[in-house]
């Protein structure tokens, strides 16, 4: 599903703080497989995400989705097919328009007639069985703006509108990673639920390696730029937290430094 | 009454005006100093095509030359990169030439002998028994609604949608696969096409053109619309392209009362909107400065 293929990124290249954020990466995905990404700040990570969506074309190598190569495919022509939520609530919604023309904006990814009506009837009832199948009680709040809601209920309408168009691949950058523990526990829910309902092909960024290991089907570890632990399958079932961090200080020859993953629950 | 029916014909007319402004300032969140060219621009296409006797045609083609000037605008913001403000000021001040050139090189240009639309409309509706002063403003009001109709649809289409949203999250226009430049050129063609009609109705209105007329509209399209949210609030698409009408038509008649001051010269015009405006855009600063005063002062009487 996503082949890619030796990419290379190298950010402010040729001055003195040249950094190699993504160096010769390769990763290949199966049709419906659920990828988590474990590592400590500026392995590569959202660098990765980046890539992946378009936001800069990477200095070497290819990605392939689909068996489309998308490598030099723009930013916002890649969102036809990739879904992406940010850790950042705020990043994924228009503030000023309301719920409904948020996710209507949204659907228009497929039927697209430029000066067709952006709401109709059927389309706004449709969005209303689904958010009411997330049960937040937005269904009943379609025409407020989605400024006024909290962040936990802004990444939901986030993750309809990146799902009500299945995309052929999902990224959530640590989208939980803002909301509180109960909020989190429960957009992790309606997370787990699309995904299952689509069987769609998913990466998702977590700092919490329990949840990891716990989430989807396949772990992956990057450090700088590189991955550098992939599991899956009955190595991924048996592995614990100190095994993984153990694996991580070998690999890397660093001792993991990241708290907010060791304290996690 | 010459003062009410006056402010009435001219704050419909400087509606459109408002309407410009509005679609780049609060839309798209950008003050577009361009409109301050293609004012002028609308009005010079204006001016020449009625002398050629083609009163009406002549606000198509203001129209549309008005929108090749903001997509300019548009172009330079997105594909060349340039600040939005200097992209604006660059097409500005290309566009004093080019306007010149279009009045034949003389500063303005009288439309006295010609047959402008308000004339033709005049003799038209005298034999329905409509004073010249009515018709004025129903002219203006055919034009001006006619413009918010077409708006007020347009912004609830997919485009108009995605316009909305562009300028209140890129990043998610993006996401949802919307090319979000396409979207500013078009938002910045459409409000500056408006602002040429307006050009265009004020010359065939006050009869001339004067290549100065386009002085300190940005200000005045800002106060208008601003005065508009007062009155209104900021509410749905709809409402706001009528509030920017309204904003209009009370500005003014504001004008107007003021210019009956026995001290008050035309020139402090311009001064008088630049208040209005930077008093209406810090209010949200002054309130919550005031906010915090009243907290520091219930704090030291708790403690």
């Amino acid at each position: 599903m996503l082949n890619i293929n030796g990419i290379t990124k190298i950010f402010a290249k040729g001055t003195p703080n040249e950094h190699m954020a993504l160096n010769n990466l390769s990763l290949n995905l199966d049709k419906g497989e659920f990828v988590t990404i474990v590592g400590s700040n500026g392995a590569g990570k959202s660098t990765l995400f980046n890539a992946i969506c378009g936001t800069f074309f990477v200095d070497n190598g290819t990605i392939t989705l689909d068996g489309r190569d998308i490598t030099y495919l723009k930013e916002h022509k890649r969102s036809k097919i990739i879904g992406r939520v940010f850790q950042d609530p705020m990043r994924g919604t228009a503030p000023n328009l309301t719920i409904e023309e948020n996710i209507a904006l949204a659907y228009a990814r497929v039927n697209h007639g430029p000066l067709g009506k952006a709401l109709n009837k059927k389309d706004v009832a449709l969005f209303k069985e689904k958010l009411k199948a997330f049960d937040m009680g937005l269904e009943d709040r379609m025409k407020t703006k989605v400024g006024l809601l909290s962040g936990g209920q802004r990444q939901v309408v986030t993750l309809l509108m990146c799902t009500i168009v299945p995309p052929k691949l999902l990224l959530l950058d640590e989208h939980t990673a803002a909301l509180d523990p109960a909020t989190s526990d429960k957009i992790m829910k309606i997370t787990n639920d699309i995904i299952k309902e689509f069987n769609l092909t998913t990466l998702m960024i977590t700092h919490n390696i329990n949840s990891a290991l716990k989430t989807g089907t396949r772990t992956i570890m990057m450090d700088e730029g590189q991955i550098i632990l992939d599991i899956s399958g009955e190595e991924r079932k048996n592995m614990q937290l100190n095994d993984l961090l153990t694996l991580y200080s070998q690999r890397s020859h660093k001792v993991f430094d990241n708290d907010r993953m060791l304290f996690n629950e | 009454m010459a003062l009410v029916m006056g402010s009435l014909q001219l704050g419909i007319i400087y509606g459109l005006l408002a309407i410009g402004i509005y679609i780049t300032f609060r839309i798209l969140n950008i003050p577009d100093l361009t409109c301050e060219g293609t004012f002028t621009l609308g009005l010079a296409i204006s001016a020449v095509v009625t002398r050629l006797n083609h009163p009406y045609i002549a606000i198509l083609v203001a129209l549309v030359f008005g929108m090749i000037a903001g997509a300019i605008t548009g172009l330079l913001q997105t594909k060349c990169k340039i600040h939005p403000i200097l992209a604006g000021i660059l097409v500005m001040s290309g566009l004093y030439p080019v306007n010149l050139a279009i009045l034949g090189g003389s500063p303005n240009l009288s439309l006295m002998n010609s047959n402008t639309i308000f004339r033709n409309c005049i003799d038209i509706s005298r034999s329905l028994g409509l004073g010249p002063d009515a018709t004025k403003i129903a002219v203006s009001l055919i034009v001006t609604v006619a413009v918010v109709i077409i708006l007020a649809k347009f912004f609830k289409t997919h485009t108009g949608l995605a316009i909305r949203a562009t300028g209140d999250n890129e990043d998610m226009v993006r996401a949802s696969s919307i090319d979000a430049d396409r979207m500013k050129i078009l938002a910045l063609a459409i409000g500056n096409g408006v602002i040429a009609i307006c050009g265009a109705m004020i010359t065939q209105y006050q009869n001339y053109a004067d290549i100065n007329s386009g002085n300190g509209t940005l200000v005045l399209g800002l106060a208008s619309v601003i005065i508009g949210e007062v009155i209104f609030f900021r509410r749905n698409i709809t409402l706001s392209l009528v509030a920017a009408v309204v904003g209009s038509i009370v500005y003014r008649f504001i004008i107007a009362l003021a210019m009956r001051l026995p001290f008050f010269d035309a020139s402090y015009l311009k001064l008088v909107s630049a208040v209005i405006v930077g008093i209406a855009l810090s209010l949200p600063a002054i309130k919550s400065g005031i906010s915090l005063l009243n907290t520091k002062k219930g704090g030291s009487q708790n403690a």
